[in-house]
């Protein structure tokens, strides 16, 4: 007999074993759901982990108010689904109350502003863990972190001073005020997630899927036409047949030309892709410390 | 990266070594050769490496990390890798290997299959070869490769790769490993790494990468002793599963099947397994590391921190335990204080009641003088608890005889166990 989990099985067997550490371990857990792939990968896993009971924590949305309608739609039908409970935290009201301010300039987005309405959702719902579907293969920054990463009473990362994480022991232990990010598809790389989806055959947002799409070309990506693109000299509208590779904001979300319509030629395309998924996406060309720098400050 | 079918498996390996032995450069090329490295990220290090003014790319710019690493051009944390080929998906823990970051590399080595080793061919067994093998062999890492790197600058000599290869395994009788392969590189020219060296006729083994291919990890987990700690209870309280109660965990040995008798610590109650439910349905069989939930003939009390396993093959309960540890924390270990000793899903609450010796990772001597544990201190403790815990040796078993203590006042992980 041949006892031996193929390598899908066992991240998925360790992804599950870190969501009910979750649950064990924290008083008020929740998930960061940003209506992205790896963030409805890691709903699909939590169905699993608390099988046949609900998951017994809400699902948590950030919304920027520059969304693709495609993924709030997407949201809703899923958490009616499920029946879960949602939260959204908006960075609009946000902006009302002045808290934060609006970014000017050439590349304004809102992706920097999202870190003081995360914190201040955590704070009002008292959450004490925040699970959420970081990958350690996206970025360097990221190939540092924790299962359990510990964020202090202002919500910052410490990445020079995290706790050790030996064999499958997770340490969520924290004062009050204090945090944890929980991160159970850390060893997963993109290309996992969309194997997994296929076997799985999870439901994902239209977006991911070659589409026709009213695009600028801008800095090596399609920039989806929206009313918040503001168009520049020289450049153009075109009609493209497009996908994404990852959801953000309309407004930092780049597609590439693609013919991939279905799961599986999607596994395809990305088996030979020659550039990595974030290199569609504006927030992370902004220094090559970008992402290290909005972690410390309590980023996703 | 290739296409990889879904029937591969996940071989997790550790590598260690210093800032000038090659490693980072390694890594790289394994990614590098095989194909993992995307044309963003390649385009990245070569603008840095003439930033560096180097004429050559520097791939081991590639593993840099946080700032700080690529400020003082070395490694401070673990940092996780990944690269897949078409036979296997593979998990790399690159670790510094200087003294001072000990702690970093058996956090690396505690979920290793595998350890890389790096020999500089010019220099051979060296002091911190000694201490890599030595923490690989205390973590139970099951497999070993010691890259002789560098060859390049010794002219591809045969003579003094033997001489190493001679001398490691003299050093490595006094070591518990099983398993030691042995491979010539050069990770700077790609030489045997992933493609065979032409500048190497005399050497007839595997490149380094087909041994990572093909080593057999299928019976590195414990498949005999069943072993199950409970993490979480289901309890759905709805009206088609009213009355369910699920123990949720992860299988830590044996095999599990439905009417097996098993009994649960620490209260004795014994019963037989109903069912092993997943969301996919309910399965024949459950051997570790699978995630299942187990349900039960009898309503008995179980809770997290409980533990399931058969009458006839029991874990010991025991309410002395006695360690190899290592001290991650900066505060020394306080040797009248007390701690919290997690286990599996248990936590009791620990204190020393003995330090016997601590070790020199260099030279392997015990010390039974100086007993003042610091960080990166290895030692063998042993330590009394308050209520007993449910414990297989960690060589029978890496996950029921390993332990964390974690510091009441600061909440940090200080020290890591293997129980003997």
């Amino acid at each position: 007999m041949n006892y031996n989990l193929d390598h899908l099985r066992e991240l998925e067997s360790e992804a599950i074993y870190v969501l009910r550490e979750t649950a064990a371990q924290f008083e008020r857990p929740s998930l960061l759901f940003s209506g992205g792939k790896d963030s409805i990968v890691i709903t699909h896993l939590a169905r699993k982990a608390f099988y046949p009971a609900k998951f017994p924590f809400p699902l948590v949305h950030i919304d920027t108010g520059h969304n693709f309608p495609e993924a709030i739609a997407f949201r809703d039908a899923l958490v009616k689904k499920l029946g879960a409970t949602l939260i959204v935290g908006s960075v609009q009201e946000s902006i009302d109350k002045g808290d934060v301010q609006e970014e000017t300039g050439k590349n304004a987005s809102r992706n920097a502003l999202q870190t003081v309405t995360l914190l201040d959702t955590i704070e009002s719902n008292k959450f004490d863990a925040c699970l959420g579907g970081a990958r350690r293969d996206e970025e360097k920054a990221r190939a540092k972190e924790r299962f359990f990463s510990h964020r202090d009473d202002f919500g910052q990362w410490d990445p020079k001073n995290q706790r050790p994480e030996l064999w499958n022991m997770f340490n969520g232990k924290h004062n009050q005020g204090e945090h944890f990010r929980v991160f159970p598809i850390s060893n997963w790389t993109e290309m996992d997630i969309w194997q997994y989806i296929l076997m799985e055959n999870i439901e994902i947002p239209s977006l991911y899927f070659a589409h026709n799409r009213n695009v600028v070309l801008r800095d090596n990506t399609f920039l989806p036409e929206s009313e918040f693109l503001v168009l520049r000299e020289n450049e153009e509208v075109v009609n493209k047949q497009i996908r994404f590779r990852t959801l953000g904001d309309i407004t930092i979300t780049g597609g590439l030309e693609s013919g991939a319509d279905t799961l599986a030629k999607i596994v395809e395309e990305v088996s030979v892709a020659r550039q990595t998924e974030r290199g569609n996406r504006a927030d992370d060309k902004r220094g090559e410390a970008a992402m290290e720098d909005r972690k410390t400050q309590g980023y996703f | 990266m290739d296409h990889i079918d879904n029937t591969s498996d996940l071989l997790r390996f550790t590598t260690a070594g210093s800032v000038d032995d090659g490693k980072s450069t390694l890594i790289g090329r394994l990614l590098y050769d095989s194909k993992t490295i995307f044309e963003d990220q390649l385009e990245m290090v070569q603008q840095a490496s003439s930033r560096k003014g180097l004429d050559h790319v520097d791939l081991s710019l590639l593993t840099d990390g946080l700032r700080s690493e690529r400020e003082q051009g070395i490694t401070i944390d673990v940092a996780y890798r990944y690269f897949a080929t078409p036979k296997r998906k593979f998990i790399i823990a690159d670790t510094p290997g200087h003294i001072q970051y000990t702690r970093n590399m058996v956090t690396g080595a505690s979920t290793a299959n595998l350890a890389l080793i790096l020999i500089d061919a010019r220099k051979g067994v060296i002091e911190q070869t000694s201490r890599h093998s030595f923490i690989a062999s205390l973590l139970r890492i099951p497999h070993l490769i010691v890259c002789v790197n560098k060859m390049d600058l010794v002219d591809y000599d045969q003579a003094t790769y033997d001489k190493i290869v001679a001398d490691y395994k003299a050093f490595a009788s006094k070591l518990d490993v099983q398993d030691i392969q042995f491979v010539p590189i050069s990770a700077l020219h790609g030489d045997n790494v992933v493609n065979r060296s032409e500048k190497m006729d005399w050497y007839q083994g595997s490149t380094l990468l087909n041994s990572l291919e093909t080593v057999h990890i299928a019976s590195d987990h414990n498949h005999i002793d069943c072993r199950m700690p409970v993490q979480y209870v289901i309890r759905p309280h709805s009206d088609e599963f009213h009355d369910y109660r699920g123990y949720a965990g992860r299988i830590a040995g044996g095999v599990f099947k439905p009417g097996d008798d098993v009994v649960v610590l620490p209260s004795g109650f014994q019963s037989k397994i109903k069912s092993i439910d997943t969301f996919d349905g309910e399965v024949a069989e459950a051997f570790a590391p699978m995630s299942v939930s187990i349900t039960l003939e009898d309503d008995i009390d179980v809770s997290r921190g409980d533990m399931i396993a058969r009458p006839n093959n029991q874990p010991a309960v025991c309410q002395e335990v006695e360690l190899m540890m290592c001290w991650l924390d900066n505060k020394s270990l306080n040797p009248t204080g007390k701690y919290i000793l997690r286990h599996t899903s248990n936590e009791v609450r620990a204190k020393v009641k003995e330090v016997r010796y601590k070790v020199d990772v260099n030279t392997l001597h015990r010390n039974e003088e100086d007993l003042e544990i610091k960080m990166n201190d290895i030692a063998r403790v042993k330590l009394r608890l308050a209520k007993p815990i449910f414990t297989d040796s960690y060589s029978k078993n890496r996950i029921t005889g390993s332990v964390i203590l974690i510091d009441e006042a600061t909440n940090n992980t200080v020290a890591s166990g293997m129980i003997i």
